[in-house]
């Protein structure tokens, strides 16, 4: 009888460490001689620098060294570019990566300038206050459309424009069916997705060991493989010098995996340039402007739909907004232009972006990185097609959908990843009629809803459809080790932001080795111990580096069977692991702890076989040829007071696919926390800029997270369609909670606010919001 | 330089003595002068909740308190929740059930808001453990498997 781990609902191998505050996080390092770094940024989104002064700074006491541009020397030039564009004919692409300190120009409010290291942060702080900046302040580009306008003053004035990018796809030949069309549905859109807010900020730490000529360096990083590799190459140190720890990290999200940050770059060259360990940690005012956001973006689009709902085809033409510079490529647009085509079988698709440089902080992936924008244009312009042919919301999803026997389904455009959009697998239908079920949707709309509203309530339903392409590759690698302790080590290359790795990985080996899980150490983010792989993104950790560890796992399975058969003398098909043993399956004496099994494969005297290797250690990689893509229903009840227009969400559903689930509780939690972002993204979180290009609500107490209040009961549902293009089936579920839930605000609070004549084309919303456009509606009637 | 002032503080049960600059943060001070880095710093401007402590008792935020103030005063953190990983109080064995935490950085910040609570109303209801949690940010968990965890420890302390 084996034991199953995987699929299960196991409770985490990490809490323990985490409950008790014995954890480790990046600002808990503390290192004998620790200095700490402090950096002045531009309060301009848009000046000449005219001149610095650090010399009062030099002067205070505890400050140690005070850096501007110019005393980089050779090490002051602009990132790697991290993301390429991708390869679409005709794709304009203008790089123009950050600087580690602003020299001449500073182009968004926070940019760093000056770096102060001192013997505490308290006194770098003081510091700062020392240093004398004179700019010569410059108009700020704030605003797409003006950015593109022939008087608009130039970010980068050697480019002779503000364009970041263009890129235009195609699929069939929309103006071709456009006469055969029914009916054309044409808005503009507006999406804006704000800024991650992990609750934990950046940090770096630095120590250049001068002995062994080693470079440690902590970092809140989703990737410190890559950041292994980068600051190698940067630094001039051979890779096997530097080591790079992303131990516990407070979130991530995706702006953490921003490659580089200006602090990352300075912090561990400051530390060997001093001789000592260098600690910056990044406070929450400087996160708002200094840590990367997702923001806007704006669709002009229209789709074209026969007399009974069906798409004809879809063109779209956006904007996207990259802010200041554009190190992470076209990641976010591109997502953005996938997700317009959703999970219906669209045969005609004109689809052109522009990305724009603005005076703003950095724009790269923040959960969901540019999937919400998409989906929010293709729901909202099947709601305005339903309710002009007045057909069923969910019935004009139900005529789109991609049907189940046309998978694989090439969608005959570029994903992010390079390769072309095809869906591995998925069956919608079912997906839909389970959300129907469970939230009752006929019955409501039927029956509660006409009686709610006769008793004066605002009382609305939505109910909107996504697909999220995940685990893309490159690749990911493992090592998975039996020790003589009979503890199975599990080692992979990426970093950890909460996921619960080092449960579900655990999980994964688990169950291919008969280990109970809590004897499984799974290790993550130490390059030291596995220096392979990209990173955590794009809901990739459990679909990539899983099934490395899937595969690796599998080979110390058989090198297990092989050891064992030699040591009991017995075929390998009569043994069996059970509870980290290995015995020979009804003979109860022959039976092997597999850390003694272990030390048996790793003998210290005596000969070997030619070509043993020793233990049972194995280490495996998985690269996919493309994309799993997930797909879901999410279903909300919403009320409205007409008066305040405060809402109160009755009831939350998702009904979610993602093949196999390897742990069923951990999966709930990665969709609670999702939709918790998208409630906030659709409804309470908003960067205001004013037209100086300043952040005006860059505070907690102006920002609102979404609290304890404000996220309601969150009901989940799954399906399971299982990926053929891994070998557990597996798809990645991380960002699905956040996806959808713009459209489906303005579907729900349309309803809910029946008797005005409402269209809401854009998120995100709030009450004040809300009741301008009410006003803006009432007034275009009269 | 300012002048050090003395602090004689009481920590998980344990005096300790230093001289402190009037302006250091009692959150800097916990983790930064004791070592006690289990109390973490989310924002620095008392929304969080990230660095919330017990003080004498009464749930409060270290990055909004100078050490200097928590003179002659009793503290308690995270790390005074359970002599170790092995024995864990029921609040935090529960949301090892419930699974509470994700990323975990909020966590002991929670915890230390729900002690208070939970002495003083061990069957409270969902929309109360709702308002207990609302002076706490969670980004990873979207709170309802905390909300989950609060009604088992309850039901355990009971």
């Amino acid at each position: 009888m084996t034991t199953r781990y995987f699929g299960k609902r196991i409770k985490r191998n990490e809490d323990p460490r985490l409950l008790t505050g014995r954890s480790l996080f990046v600002d808990d390092v503390d290192l004998p001689g620790m200095l700490h770094a402090a950096f002045v940024r531009s309060p301009y989104a848009h000046a000449r620098i005219i001149n610095i002064d650090v010399s009062q700074a030099l002067k205070r006491e505890g400050v140690v060294a005070v850096y501007i541009a110019d005393d980089l020397g050779d090490y002051w030039k602009p990132g790697p570019l991290l993301v390429s564009p991708p390869p679409i004919a005709d794709t304009v692409f203008n790089e123009k990566t950050q600087v580690p300190l602003a020299k001449d120009k500073v182009k968004f409010s926070g940019e760093p300038i000056v770096m102060v290291v001192a013997e505490s942060r308290y006194i770098a702080e003081d510091a700062l206050a020392d240093i004398y900046v004179d700019y010569e302040p410059f108009s700020a580009v704030v605003d797409m459309e003006k950015a593109l306008e022939e008087d608009s003053p130039l970010i980068h004035e050697d480019l002779g424009t503000n364009i970041a990018a263009r890129v235009v796809q195609k699929k069939g030949d929309y103006e071709s069916i456009k006469p055969d069309a029914a009916l054309i549905i044409k808005r503009r859109f507006s999406y804006e997705h704000g800024c991650a807010a992990a609750m934990e900020n950046r940090g770096v730490v630095a120590e250049w060991d001068r002995r062994s000529g080693r470079l440690t360096v902590w970092d809140t990083t989703q990737a410190p493989v890559v950041i292994r590799n980068g600051l190698a190459d940067l630094l001039g140190l051979s890779e096997r010098q530097v080591r790079v720890i992303a131990p516990f990290i407070g979130g991530g999200f995706g702006p953490k995996i921003m490659m580089f940050y200006q602090e990352e770059v300075l912090v561990p060259w400051v530390a060997i340039q001093l001789d000592r360990p260098v600690k910056w940690i990044e406070d929450r005012a400087e996160n708002f402007v200094a840590t990367t956001h997702e923001r806007g973006q704006i669709h002009d689009a229209e789709a074209a739909f026969d007399k009974d709902g069906r798409i004809l085809g879809v063109h779209d033409v956006f904007l996207h907004d990259t802010g200041a510079y554009d190190p992470y490529g076209l990641t976010v647009p591109l997502n953005s232009q996938a997700n317009v085509l959703g999970l219906y079988d669209i045969k005609n698709y004109h689809s052109e972006f522009t990305a724009v440089f603005t005076n703003k902080t950095i724009v790269t992936p923040y959960r969901g990185a540019g999937r919400q924008h998409g989906v929010f244009v293709i729901e909202r312009l099947l709601d305005l097609a339903a309710k002009e042919l007045k057909i069923d919301r969910t019935e004009i999803r139900r005529r789109n959908f991609i049907p189940p026997d046309k998978f694989p389904y090439n969608n005959e455009i570029i994903y992010q990843d390079f390769v072309p959009l095809i869906y591995d697998s998925g069956n919608y239908e079912p997906l839909l009629d389970d959300a129907l079920e469970k939230i009752d949707y006929h019955h409501f709309i039927k029956e509660i809803q006409p009686k709610l509203r006769a008793e004066g309530k605002h009382v609305g339903i939505g109910i909107v459809a996504y697909v999220e392409g995940t685990g893309i590759g490159p690749y990911e690698g493992a090592k998975v080790q039996v020790m003589s302790s009979g503890r199975v080590s599990v080692v992979t290359g990426v970093g950890t932001q909460g996921q619960g790795h080092f449960t579900s990985f655990a999980q994964i080996a688990a169950e291919q080795l008969g280990v109970p899980v809590d004897k499984i150490d799974v290790v993550t983010g130490d390059t030291d111990q596995f220096y392979w792989g990209a990173g955590t993104f794009a809901s990739r950790g459990a679909v990539v580096a899983g099934n490395a560890i899937y595969e690796a796992a599998r080979d110390v399975r058989k090198k297990i069977l092989q050891v064992a058969s030699e040591h009991f003398n017995a075929p390998e098909d009569e043994l069996e692991l059970f509870d980290g043993q290995i015995r020979v399956a009804d003979v109860p004496r022959m039976s092997i702890s597999l850390g003694e099994l272990a030390k048996k494969a790793n003998p210290t005297r005596g000969a070997v076989k030619p070509g043993t290797q020793p233990g049972l250690e194995a280490t495996n990689y998985f690269g996919p040829e493309r994309g799993a893509t997930s797909s879901g229903i999410h279903a909300m009840i919403i009320e409205v007071d007409p008066e305040t227009l405060q809402i109160h969400i009755q009831k939350y559903l998702v009904v979610h696919d993602c093949g196999k689930v390897i742990n069923p509780l951990i999966l709930d939690g990665q969709i609670h926390g999702g939709v918790a972002q998208g409630i906030g993204n659709a409804f309470y979180e908003r960067l205001v800029y004013d037209d100086d290009g300043q952040l005006l609500n860059g505070t907690f107490m102006d920002y609102h997270l979404p609290s304890a209040l404000d996220v309601p009961r969150i009901e989940t549902a799954h399906g399971e369609t299982v990926s053929p293009l891994n070998a557990m089936g597996v798809k990645g579920a991380g960002e699905a909670g956040a996806i959808p839930v713009g459209p489906l605000f303005a579907q729900a609070l349309e309803d809910a606010l029946h008797n005005v004549d409402l269209e809401i084309l854009e998120i995100p919303l709030n009450s004040n919001r809300l009741w301008e456009i009410i006003n803006d509606a009432n007034n275009k009637g009269k | 330089m300012t002048r050090l002032r003395s602090v004689a503080i009481t920590v998980n049960n344990q005096e300790y003595k230093r001289e402190v600059e009037p302006r250091m943060l009692l959150s800097d001070f916990l983790r930064h002068e004791l070592g006690l880095t289990g109390t973490h710093v989310g924002c620095e401007h008392g929304v969080c909740g990230a660095c919330s402590i017990l003080f004498d008792g009464e749930s409060a935020r270290s990055c909004l308190m100078f050490a200097v103030q928590a003179d002659g005063h009793a503290i308690r953190t995270v790390e005074g929740l359970s002599a170790d990983e092995d024995h864990l109080h029921p609040i935090q064995q529960a949301f090892w059930e419930a699974h509470g935490l994700q990323c975990g950085f909020c966590t002991p910040g929670i915890l230390m808001s729900l002690i208070p609570f939970l002495e003083k109303n061990l069957d409270p209801t969902e929309e109360e453990i709702r308002h207990a949690l609302s002076g706490n940010l969670c980004r990873c968990t979207g709170y309802q498997h905390i909300v989950d965890a609060v009604k088992l420890a309850a039901e355990r302390m009971r």
